[in-house]
């Protein structure tokens, strides 16, 4: 356990620094000069220059990339180009607002989701079968951003119960945070929800049809009794594996719901810095999204071998 | 019981009258793009100037809606007879938001900074003409040229040529401190910036007590926080198409203003074919101004034919040399032997002027046999490919600096017009200052430019505000960047 724990970490350093190198050399390579547009078209070229090395633009590109990656390793971000703040404090203001999101989505994906999936299968090729399988196909097929203007026009415009969206800030009331964040939620989760029930549904279908159901019906449980029993919780691990991929998608995901109800999010922050070429925010924002998923697939491949005896041997 | 009674109607009175003298003092103002800082005088971005101009930063001079440039927190000058000496008397008492005194030291202290050797002013060009800065008392100031410059009382008034204090200029990026109506509060980045009534104004107080602006990229974000009634004021509405329902709707004001954006077809003068005149006039004459307005602007914009804003004193109407004909152009092109038209490139960043105009302008110049090809950039790839790499045939884009006549005079422009006589004649308007003369000087410039065919000259951008309707003392025009609130009530 200790060697394949110890043959894990090296491959987790080795993912992180290909990363690293690759964001760099990827968000460098973009046209653009951060220090011209922020200057404008009558700046004159010793204006530039100046910024330029106000900002630290004005030495190599090894020389940046070590000074990020050491910054980075010792929990320095590096500051804002364009915002001249410390990207560190940026990242947490935005990941107080894209990280309740996040999960607001994802408990609504489940709740949804789960007596959805459960029913169709319970129901299959009956009438509420369909109908559920016809709703999730539509769920599917409908961009978020276009059930987000719905959602706006009939919730915000009409009826004004919440408004058409920013965010007042955890510090006016949990309350005040969640019905500024509910409409984009619900418009985040529908689609994955609509994901999340069909794969429900046809994994409790393969487990319907294993020999374990065979027996527990045999023995005298109902259809129900069996289901819920037995094919549900067994049906969970590969609803699980949707539910850990979603997440990191609704995380870093939510850029164009963010854009149409102008929540300052992590997904607006790298849109801006994109079009500003700030191009350290970019950098230290995608890392993080990266080592947020590299670290997640690191403690499943923990978790895996501490369940399955086979997977320590095997390296 | 009469005592109560009149105890009661007084009472009753009071309250009435309180109701009647309410006023909304809060603000909420959207505009579509978020500053990036707060310094106006080291950043070209609009968005700055529209936070902090007039509202928190105030300069010597400044516009007032309508253009005209009016005293600002100098009271007074007077102009030395060789047009060399400006001194100018400051406003008595005026102090920062920080409580330090705003006196002559500062304005030397600005301005010396914003020409420095190592300044980041993004237009730093507009000092070259001042050689010194002395203090001659805490509230004289005299300001000496190296040469004349008639426009100089015009460019103090600049966003970028705000007096700020060397104490507290370290954080203007995030925490600006300037003289002021109104105090800079708090800036949550991404959301939203507060401003809040400065007390110890010197001038006439604002009437609001706070403010704040919201900032609103997606135009159908926009549509909806206006609807919802989330924001008051949406300044440079980013939906045009919406326009006529806020206008049909009671509850909001519609202003459509005017900008200082000359909105050109550029065209590069260095390159093959567009070195040759002819094929630059078969250009302009394959233009319809109006169908652009109409199409991509929903009809907001007034046409131009030169490089210069029409509700300038000084336009000159010269739409008629480039007039749209088709025919022209065609006999044109084959004049400069393209009888079948050639292939180019339209860059085009990202605002809808240049994205929805660049496809009308495309098919309108497709029917005179040219082929212009399309290629999208965002403003970072424009600035670098097509402005400063030179590399494009075609671009769009709209000027929005005001009085910007002068840049055809530097042959390194990204459109690269290199005519002598139109240097010269820049240089003589520069140290001109006889209003009259110069005027007439501006006229000549104007000729030679849509003479030479320089660029298609398509129109003059408007903004829309869309506001709730009550609300007064907005600016119905953008001459430079600003939502000045200084002035606004909302009884």
């Amino acid at each position: 356990m200790i060697r394949y724990t110890i043959g894990r970490a090296i491959s987790l350093c080795l993912s992180l620094i290909v990363a690293s190198l690759v964001i760099f050399a990827v968000v460098e390579v973009v046209p653009g000069d951060p220090a011209a547009y922020m200057l404008g078209v009558n700046a004159r070229p010793d204006t530039v220059a100046a910024l330029r090395a106000e900002l630290g633009l004005d030495v190599s590109l090894p020389q940046r990339y070590l000074a990020w990656t050491l910054g980075m390793v010792q929990g320095d971000f590096g500051t804002s180009y364009t915002y001249r703040t410390p990207i560190a404090q940026m990242i947490a203001d935005r990941v107080a607002v894209s990280l309740p999101l996040a999960l607001l989505a994802l408990t609504l994906t489940i709740v949804i989701a789960f007596p959805a999936g459960i029913y169709a299968a319970s129901r299959r090729g009956r009438l509420g079968d369909i109908g559920v399988m016809g709703a999730t196909q539509l769920g599917i097929a409908v961009p978020n951003f276009w059930f987000a203007m719905i959602l706006v026009l009939i919730f915000a415009i009409k009826l004004r119960w919440v408004s058409a969206g920013g965010f007042p800030g955890w510090d006016h009331g949990l309350l005040a945070g969640l019905k500024a964040l509910i409409l984009p939620a619900v418009a985040l989760a529908l689609p994955q929800a609509a994901i999340l029930a069909r794969v429900m549904r046809s994994s409790l279908l393969d487990m319907l049809g294993e020999d374990f159901i065979r027996t527990a019906r045999a023995k005298g449980l109902s259809r129900r009794q069996a289901l819920w029993r037995h094919a549900v919780r067994n049906a969970l691990i590969p609803v699980l594996t949707i539910i850990g991929l979603q997440f990191s998608f609704l995380l870093a995901g939510g850029i164009v719901i963010e854009q149409v109800f102008f929540l300052p999010g992590l997904g607006r922050l790298i849109f801006q810095a994109i079009s500003a070429r700030d191009l350290i925010v970019v950098e230290s924002v995608v890392m993080l999204l990266v080592a947020l998923v590299i670290l997640v697939n690191f403690t499943v491949d923990l978790a895996y071998a501490a369940v399955d005896p086979r997977l320590r041997t095997r390296s | 019981m009469k005592r109560l009674t009149a105890l009661l109607l007084a009472g009753s009175t009071a309250l009435f009258s309180t109701t009647a003298l309410a006023q909304n003092t809060h603000v909420r103002v959207a505009m579509q793009l978020e500053p990036p800082n707060l310094d106006p005088t080291a950043g070209a971005a609009q968005a700055i100037d529209s936070v902090v101009y007039s509202n928190i930063y105030e300069g010597l001079t400044r516009f007032m809606s309508d253009g005209s440039v009016v005293p600002g927190l100098a009271e007074s000058w007077e102009i030395s007879a060789d047009g060399l000496t400006y001194t100018f008397r400051l406003h008595d008492g005026v102090t920062f938001h920080d409580g330090t005194t705003m006196d002559a030291e500062d304005v030397k202290f600005s301005l010396d900074r914003a020409r420095a050797e190592d300044s980041a002013n993004a237009q730093k060009a507009l000092f070259t003409s001042i050689a010194d800065v002395t203090v001659i008392d805490p509230l004289t100031v005299q300001i000496t040229l190296s040469a004349p410059n008639g426009s100089l009382l015009f460019n103090l008034a600049w966003g970028d040529a705000v007096i700020v204090a060397p104490e507290s200029i370290g954080q203007a990026a995030t925490h600006p401190i300037g003289t002021g109506a109104f105090t800079f509060q708090t800036w949550v980045q991404g959301d939203r910036i507060e401003i809040a009534r400065n007390p110890n104004y010197w001038g006439t107080p604002a009437t609001l007590e706070t403010a704040t602006f919201r900032f609103i990229s997606d135009p159908t974000a926009a549509f909806a926080a206006m609807m919802a009634e989330d924001v008051d004021v949406f300044v440079g509405f980013p939906a045009p198409e919406n326009v006529p329902q806020f206008e049909a709707d009671p509850r909001f004001q519609v202003l459509i203003g005017n900008t200082e954006g000359e909105t050109i077809l550029a065209m590069n003068n260095a390159q093959a074919p567009f070195d040759n005149p002819l094929v630059r006039q078969a250009v302009a004459h394959a233009i319809n101004r109006q169908e652009i307005i109409d199409g991509a602007m929903f009809g907001m914009g007034t046409p131009i034919g030169t490089h210069f804003a029409p509700h300038n004193p000084d336009y000159v109407d010269l739409t008629g040399i480039s007039a749209y004909d088709p025919d022209r152009s065609r006999a044109l092109l084959a004049e400069a032997g393209f009888p079948d038209g050639f292939t180019t490139t339209l860059k085009l960043p990202p605002p809808s002027y240049a994205r929805r105009g660049g496809e009308i302008i495309a098919a309108q110049l497709r029917a005179v046999g040219i082929t212009a090809e399309i290629e999208n950039q965002e403003w970072a790839q424009w600035l670098e490919n097509t402005f400063r790499g030179h590399d494009f045939g075609l671009t769009i884009v709209s000027h929005t600096e005001p009085m910007d006549i002068g840049i055809y005079a530097n042959p390194e422009y990204y459109f690269q017009y290199n005519n002598p006589d139109f240097q010269a004649l820049m240089t003589t308007l520069t140290s001109t200052t006889d209003p009259a003369a110069r005027s007439a000087l501006l006229a000549q410039a104007q000729t030679i430019i849509a003479e030479d065919y320089v660029n298609a000259y398509l129109f003059e951008l408007a903004v829309p505000t869309i506001a709730r309707a009550g609300i007064t003392g907005l600016w119905l025009n953008q001459p430079t960047a600003a939502i000045d609130l200084t002035a606004v009530t909302w009884p």
